[in-house]
């Protein structure tokens, strides 16, 4: 074997969509040699009560994500912007069907 | 309504159900299943043959329970025990079954803990201790391997019980054989170490593989009533399946099936009287004790 030999498992994200759920939630994660084994943890760690219809499982390190230093930054500026949201504006008696 | 009355009605759904976040939707596998034995059926061969099948899984189940604590790692842990529940489901059915059809007031706890090793109609491969982590998984293949080809046909049973039992193991023995043979490749197709131990451990298990499609006289009366599977017919469609996994673990040139053990008459090891020894402990210690 040349791939050096590694004595933990890498970490992978497990995502399951619930029955009447519409997209697919974080629910934990779990330890994994490869792919196709994290998703037989996944359904064997996540879905033993009939939790879910699909599973998504992904590297932890192929996550890329935001860090809490880039709080204000990223998130702070839309803190003041009520004109987003579409109740911000009032709807003419004269447009029907809204 | 309490649990009690019905453990299912509490899980089912229901108009309330948004209070479940997850996880509705159960269903008892029996429900709406008629209980009536056809007339020209045999009770006792029926109900022999139920118990066999439900020994079975059983004593299976405990061995896969005596890997909680020692797995490799903990989602194996968590699969293994997941395996040993279905197996110990398949088992109070089929056990149930077993007692209501032989009339003579046992329930499926007074046939699981209150039987002797020779009143237990289960394979020897069920029984068999497992050295190491690849024993485990190839005992598991060859038993799923078996037990899946087993259950198919059982779904066409004449015995509406044992139909719907077939129908709800289907389901669950494709995954344990899933399970099974990834770790079999995984293994078998890994290491020089790790082959060297899966070739072992299929080496000492394979042997055991001929009990398995032996058909006992009971087998084949109910076979010929359209009830029970007679286990010769199930040799082909093992072969096609053990052979597909054993190609990719690149584990060749191994063993044949023995000579068959006779299991299935009450004929066990040693090993047997052990698991039952830590099985029935409690029950017996305790008679009919509830907490």
């Amino acid at each position: 074997m040349s791939e050096e030999i590694r004595h933990e498992w890498p970490l992978f994200e497990v995502f399951v969509r619930a029955k009447r759920g519409l997209n697919h939630v974080h629910v934990g994660s779990l330890r994994a040699a490869d792919h196709e084994m994290a998703l037989h943890h996944a359904r064997d760690l996540y879905t033993r009560r009939n939790e879910g219809v699909s599973i998504w499982v992904v590297r932890s390190d192929d996550v890329v994500s935001s860090g809490p230093e880039d709080k204000d930054a990223f998130f702070a500026p839309s803190g003041d912007k009520v004109y987003r949201h579409p109740t911000y504006y009032s709807i003419p008696d004269s447009v029907p069907h809204i | 309504m309490s649990f009690a009355d019905d453990a299912y009605g509490a899980l089912t759904d229901h108009d309330d159900d948004a209070r479940w976040a997850y996880g509705t939707g159960f269903a008892d596998p029996l429900a709406g299943v008629p209980t009536t034995v056809a007339g020209d059926v045999d009770r006792a061969d029926l109900a022999a043959y139920c118990l066999m099948l439900g020994d079975d899984a059983l004593v299976m189940s405990h061995r896969l329970q005596q890997w909680v604590t020692r797995a490799p790692e903990l989602e194996d842990e968590l699969a293994l025990a997941n395996i040993g529940l279905d197996l110990l489901g398949q088992a109070r059915l089929l056990l149930g079954r077993a007692g209501e059809v032989e009339g003579a007031g046992r329930d499926e706890d007074a046939l699981a803990y209150l039987r002797d090793a020779g009143e237990f109609r289960n394979v020897r491969l069920a029984e068999r201790g497992d050295a190491d982590f690849a024993h485990l998984v190839a005992r598991l293949l060859v038993f799923s391997c078996w037990r899946l080809a087993l259950l198919d046909r059982l779904t066409a049973s004449r015995d509406p019980v044992l139909a719907a039992i077939g129908a709800k193991g289907v389901k669950e023995v494709t995954y344990h054989r899933e399970y099974a043979a990834q770790w079999v490749v995984r293994l078998g197709d890994g290491t020089d170490l790790s082959h060297a131990r899966m070739r072992a451990a299929m080496e000492a298990v394979l042997p055991l593989a001929g009990e398995l499609f032996s058909t006992h006289e009971i087998e084949a009366r109910l076979a010929a009533a359209g009830v029970a599977v007679d286990p010769a017919l199930l040799r082909a469609e093992f072969d096609e399946a053990m052979n597909q996994v054993l190609d990719a673990a690149t584990l060749t040139g191994l063993p044949g099936a023995a000579a068959a053990a006779q299991g299935r008459d009450g004929e066990h090891g040693p090993e047997l009287g052990e698991i039952l020894a830590e099985m029935q402990e409690l029950a017996r210690a305790l008679p009919g004790g509830v907490w």
